[in-house]
């Protein structure tokens, strides 16, 4: 049996759109409590608004792993390198925009190639001091990625769990590159120290508040491409590969074509959550691209549950907010508590917390 | 090969570890053409329908479809030449309904752009509703097809075949798991799609393939024992110490 419940009875569906509409008020007011006195019962910390405009760009990036591996079976382990690169995108620009304020004082490097000798900005530094370019750049370079990887796997039908190590290898290529120093993009420190985006200083309030409006919409227009997707009869061929690949070729559909489609898409919502990421923590390094944040995120899509869009961002944000609370109360445990959760929705919760809710209207 | 023929096999081979599945086989069909194809376990029958549909390579000979060499192109390409295939195990995809799986095999434009824009109008809808009543799953549009029995899930192999509108229909083994009633309806259907199309059916069953009333070839151990009218083959000695000498 399948795990998707593609086609909802009309209940269900009308309830689940008045949930996802009043989680978006929710979280929409946030920022706005922010703002009240802080002796205000309602007021809500700094802090809350950070981890939480953090969460939901991980949201985006589990929505566009889910969209891959949920309703077309390709399970990647490398979407944190898409998801870095949009950061590091970002960070680029950011970088620049920190200009003679770093402190060597130089007009347009960035403090680390100054530290490192550098005479003048290498040519792929060019153009990320204009935002739009920069922005681009976020989403185009982890799309021609997927591009090229895609292509090259799809092609060779690498499937499975061939395709999972081949992506978990590339995430940690890349980690290994860009600890080196003469890639110019700052080695292990990475990138930090940020001043300002679109005019506004980082850090401040305002700063705060417009990022994380940013994110919200980022994660809506996400959710809105997704579910355009998966309504269609794309969203059905998806579904037809994802459980009976071969079959769909002989009904003459070019699968490499088709998941090489999805990839791509998947990719450029993971560049978009790392472009949004970035500015909200203040700093990109090479440990973004660690296999284990990969995994992590997969495990996030597994708890919430695969194959329904809901259940990606439900797991984003639960599994984190347990992290969160974890990190703090016994910080050793983390790592048991991840892989027991992964285990144990596994064996009890193949469809996630999603299948605890849908069980009723499921026949 | 006449200007008729729309399928060509010409001195076909399959070698599988030292195994020749396929063993210098010929065979051309008509255009518009009924054929059954008969043969003990083992005879090679699928494994000329994985050569044909791009499945398997062959290890020597000519495949022809038309003026096309099919040996050049892959599943999809030749699926979109207008080659269809039921399988010998039914394979629908469970988790889409009924409907969905006859509206997945409807010939459109397969790109993934195209199926993201992809609108069910009136005429489609129609062609699978037709469909759905001739295959008598009309009641179960809407269940999943995860749910169906093996008769059924048979039928809506077929259908999803229909839906393609292929030139040319290779089918296999389609009436197992059948009753008797389902037999002879698959009996009249084929016979009604032949004459437009080009049918091959692989089946065991002699009662549909004497139904079938065509021309009928036996396999045995990869190539052609016999070729000719139900009657005829029946009698040939060759194929009645095939299929009792063992
Ligand atoms: N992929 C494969 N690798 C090795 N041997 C194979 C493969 N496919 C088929 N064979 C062998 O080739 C021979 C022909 O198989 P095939 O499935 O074509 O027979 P068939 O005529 O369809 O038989 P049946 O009536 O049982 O369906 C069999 O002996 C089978 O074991
Ligand atoms: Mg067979």
């Amino acid at each position: 049996m399948s795990t998707s419940s593609i086609s909802l009875p009309a209940t269900p569906r009308l309830t689940l759109r008045l949930a996802l509409i009043g989680a978006v008020v929710v979280l929409a007011l946030i920022p706005l409590l922010n703002q009240l006195p802080a002796g205000s019962a309602l007021h809500v910390g700094d802090f809350i608004v950070s981890i939480t405009g953090k969460w939901i760009t991980y949201a985006i990036l589990a929505l566009a792993i889910d969209l891959a591996w949920g309703y077309c079976g390709i399970l990647s382990l490398g979407h944190g390198a898409f998801f870095a690169l949009g950061g590091y995108a970002m960070g680029m620009h950011l970088m620049r925009l920190i200009g003679p304020r770093g402190a060597y004082g130089h007009p347009t490097l960035p403090d680390f190639m100054v530290f490192l000798g550098y005479q003048e900005l290498p040519w792929y530094w060019l153009g990320f001091d204009i935002f739009p370019y920069a922005f681009f750049m976020a989403l185009f370079v982890p799309g021609l990625l997927a591009l090229i990887v895609g292509y090259l796997a799809f092609r060779s039908r690498i499937t499975g769990v061939y395709l999972s190590i081949l992506t978990q290898a590339l995430t940690y290529a890349l980690m290994l590159a860009f600890f080196r120093n003469d890639m110019g993009f700052g080695g292990n420190n990475g990138f930090t120290d940020f001043k300002e985006l679109l005019g506004m200083a980082l850090n401040t309030p305002l700063a705060r508040a417009v990022l994380f409006y940013a994110s919200l919409v980022a994660l809506v227009g996400s959710y809105w491409v997704c579910t355009k997707i998966s309504v269609s009869k794309l969203g059905r061929v998806l579904v037809a590969i994802r459980d009976a690949e071969s079959r769909v070729r002989f009904l003459g559909y070019s699968t490499t074509q088709v998941k090489l489609f999805v990839f791509v898409i998947s990719a450029v919502l993971s560049g978009l959550a790392g472009a949004l990421y970035v500015p909200q923590v203040g700093i990109i390094n090479p440990g973004e691209f660690s296999p284990g944040n990969s995994i992590e995120a997969v495990i996030w899509v597994a708890v919430g549950g695969r194959g329904t869009l809901v259940g990606a961002v439900l797991g984003a944000f639960s599994v984190n907010a347990l992290k969160t609370w974890l990190t703090t109360a016994a910080p050793d445990l983390w790592l048991f508590a991840l892989g027991g959760l992964f285990v144990a929705v596994t064996l009890f919760l193949p469809k996630g917390l999603v299948g605890l809710f849908s069980r009723k209207v499921e026949k | 090969m006449t200007s008729h023929t729309i399928l060509y096999l010409d001195d076909v081979s399959v070698v599988f570890d030292g195994f020749r599945a396929l063993n210098n086989l010929s065979l051309f069909v008509d255009q518009g053409e009924l054929r059954a194809i008969i043969g003990p376990n083992g005879a090679g029958k699928t494994t000329m329908m994985d050569v044909i549909t791009g499945k398997t390579r062959p290890s020597a000979g000519t495949v022809k479809f038309r003026d096309s060499d099919l040996t050049l192109f892959d599943e999809a390409a030749i699926a979109n030449m207008g080659i269809g295939r039921k399988f010998q195990k039914p394979t629908v995809f469970d988790a889409l309904t009924v409907f969905e799986n006859l509206e997945l095999a409807l010939k459109a434009p397969r790109g993934p752009v195209a199926c993201l824009r992809w609108v069910l109008a009136g005429e489609a809808r129609k062609r699978i509703e037709t469909t759905l009543e001739e295959i008598g799953l009309t009641a179960r549009a809407h269940d999943r097809a995860a749910i169906l029995s093996h008769g059924q899930r048979q039928w809506l192999e077929i259908g999803m075949l229909l839906m393609q509108d292929p030139e040319l229909l290779l089918v296999d083994e389609p009436v197992a798991g059948m009753t008797d009633q389902e037999t002879e309806h698959t009996a009249a259907l084929l016979r009604r799609i032949a004459g437009t199309r080009s049918v091959v059916v692989v089946e065991h069953d002699l009662e549909f393939v004497r139904a079938l009333d065509c021309k009928v070839t036996v396999l045995c151990e990869g190539s052609v024992l016999s070729e000719g009218t139900i009657d005829q083959v029946q009698n040939d000695p060759k194929v009645i110490e095939v299929y009792l000498g063992r």
